[in-house]
């Protein structure tokens, strides 16, 4: 059919107008659901790292969010300072956006881990029982062989030894890399030390088998075809363990304990 | 390929999208690990297939021809989009395991092929049965592919232990190659070959390099 510029280009508008708008309505609409959505993950890995959840145990989502409110205490701090940052809503602070708005983030200093940026506020969890805290869980992320690995670490609460680590979000090689998020390797991490006793984070995955934490209390087996992968968890971890990520808060959080 | 036959069941065995013309093979690679993620990609694809085939064929006498191509690919992005935004909101946690690919869709090329080549030219209710017949097609390759990953890749079906490995204190050792995307490769080959054994006609003619024709001799080049 010959068509003028004219038509050609009002179907081009009207085809893009119909399409715009069906694609902003479907965001608008499904936000509610895909941001508690992202909310429940987020927690059932805090849940899940802190060594809250039975391996295989498949809670709902009012489970999750009991079994959340009742042990979990989010504290939203000011990363560079490490105090407490009350004025941040901890339910709905996006770490990850903020870490993109300029407003709310600043370049990072060079590091190994391949972060760019780093929020003005972070999100740490204090897992509570008998009113005492039990396991600090920190988001981590860096970057491993092929993209960006997002997770949580848990800490015991002389900040010492790893509690746990899971990684929630990655694009590592299926079947080698992402091991990183499968409980065998994650069980490897358990009763390791972090830090030195100057507190300098020391922990580092090797190549090849560690042995129990008595013997190698800062190295964790690497994975058999993951070496890369595991360099950058290992930069990853110390970096937010360092003094550009949680180091002020958690040398804070030794010395003046976790009442704000 | 524009027999008399049904243009429903055509595309799942006679002229399988996968199998026959060999589109779409990327995304057959990365989401056939497991059983529940192809099984998801399936659905996304048959509901874009659908609404993109409909969709351009109602308007296909109207959009002018030297756009044809960024329109239908408009079309198809705004359904993509919408398909993800809709697993994002309802099926999150297989959403992420999708990750990049649901929004590759995009680019499978059995989706902008059905526009082009069916949808521009048939009204709309062939069209549809068109659609849902090479979705059928693509998805029964995803998920035998899948099902196989899975069951040898990690002993399960669908997250359930079927052969328990010996890492959970079984017996079967799973086979570290079917997690890894040569396997996908593997499983669409021995597809292909069964269902040509299956159906001669498939077979494409032997390709053979010929000897140039002697000079005054009445070779058989035509």
């Amino acid at each position: 059919m010959p068509a003028s510029p004219a038509s050609t280009l009002r179907f081009a508008a009207l085809v893009s107008l119909v399409g715009s708008l069906l694609v902003a309505g479907s965001a608008v609409l499904l936000e509610d659901r895909q941001s508690s959505n992202r909310l429940l993950d987020r927690r059932r890995k805090v849940l899940d790292v802190a060594g809250l959840l039975a391996p295989g145990e498949r809670l709902d989502r009012d489970e999750i969010m009991a079994r959340f409110e009742a042990h979990v205490r989010p504290l939203p701090i000011d990363l560079q300072s490490g105090e407490p940052a009350p004025h941040i809503e901890a339910t709905t602070f996006d770490q990850r956006r903020a870490s993109q708005d300029p407003a709310l983030s600043r370049p990072a200093p060079e590091n190994a881990a391949g972060i760019r940026r780093l929020p003005r506020h972070a999100l740490v969890y204090h897992v509570v029982e008998d009113g005492r805290v039990a396991t600090i869980v920190l988001p981590i992320e860096g970057a491993g062989l092929w993209s960006t690995l997002f997770g949580f670490l848990a800490l015991s609460p002389d900040t010492r030894y790893i509690r746990g680590i899971d990684f929630y979000e990655h694009a590592e090689t299926a079947g080698l890399g992402s091991g990183i998020e499968e409980r065998p390797w994650r069980a490897r991490w358990e009763g390791r030390r972090a830090f030195d006793d100057e507190w300098v984070p020391r922990i580092e995955v090797i190549k090849g088998p560690a042995g129990p934490p008595e013997t190698a209390p800062y190295a964790v087996d690497g994975l058999a075809g993951a070496t890369l992968t595991g360099r950058g968890v290992t930069e990853l971890v110390r970096f937010w363990l360092g003094p550009d990520g949680f180091g002020p808060y958690l040398a804070r959080y030794r010395a003046r304990g976790a009442v704000p | 390929m524009t027999s008399k036959r049904d243009v429903l069941l055509d595309p799942v065995f006679e002229n399988n999208p996968i199998a026959l013309q060999v589109l779409g093979v990327c995304s057959a690679l990365a989401v056939t690990t497991e059983l529940a993620t192809a099984l998801v990609m399936s659905i996304a694809v048959t509901g874009v297939l659908i609404g993109s085939n409909v969709t351009v064929s109602l308007i296909r006498d109207r959009i002018p021809s030297d756009i044809r191509i960024i329109v239908q690919l408009t079309i198809v992005a705004s359904l993509v989009i919408i398909a993800d935004q809709l697993l994002t909101a309802y099926a999150y946690d297989v959403s992420r395991r999708l990750s990049v690919f649901v929004g590759l869709i995009i680019t499978n090329c059995i989706v902008m092929g059905r526009a082009e080549a069916f949808a521009m030219r048939n009204p709309p209710g062939r069209s549809f049965r068109d659609g849902l017949g090479n979705a059928l097609g693509y998805s029964l390759v995803l998920l035998f592919v899948a099902f196989f990953r899975e069951l040898l890749g990690s002993g399960t079906v669908f997250g359930m232990t079927v052969l328990r490995p010996v890492a959970e204190g079984g017996w079967y050792q799973p086979n570290g190659l079917m997690v890894l995307a040569p396997a996908a490769f593997l499983l669409i080959g021995c597809f292909i070959w069964v269902l040509r054994w299956w159906k001669p006609a498939q077979v494409e003619e032997d390709f053979r390099v010929r000897a140039l024709p002697e000079p005054g001799h009445q070779g058989d080049l035509r």
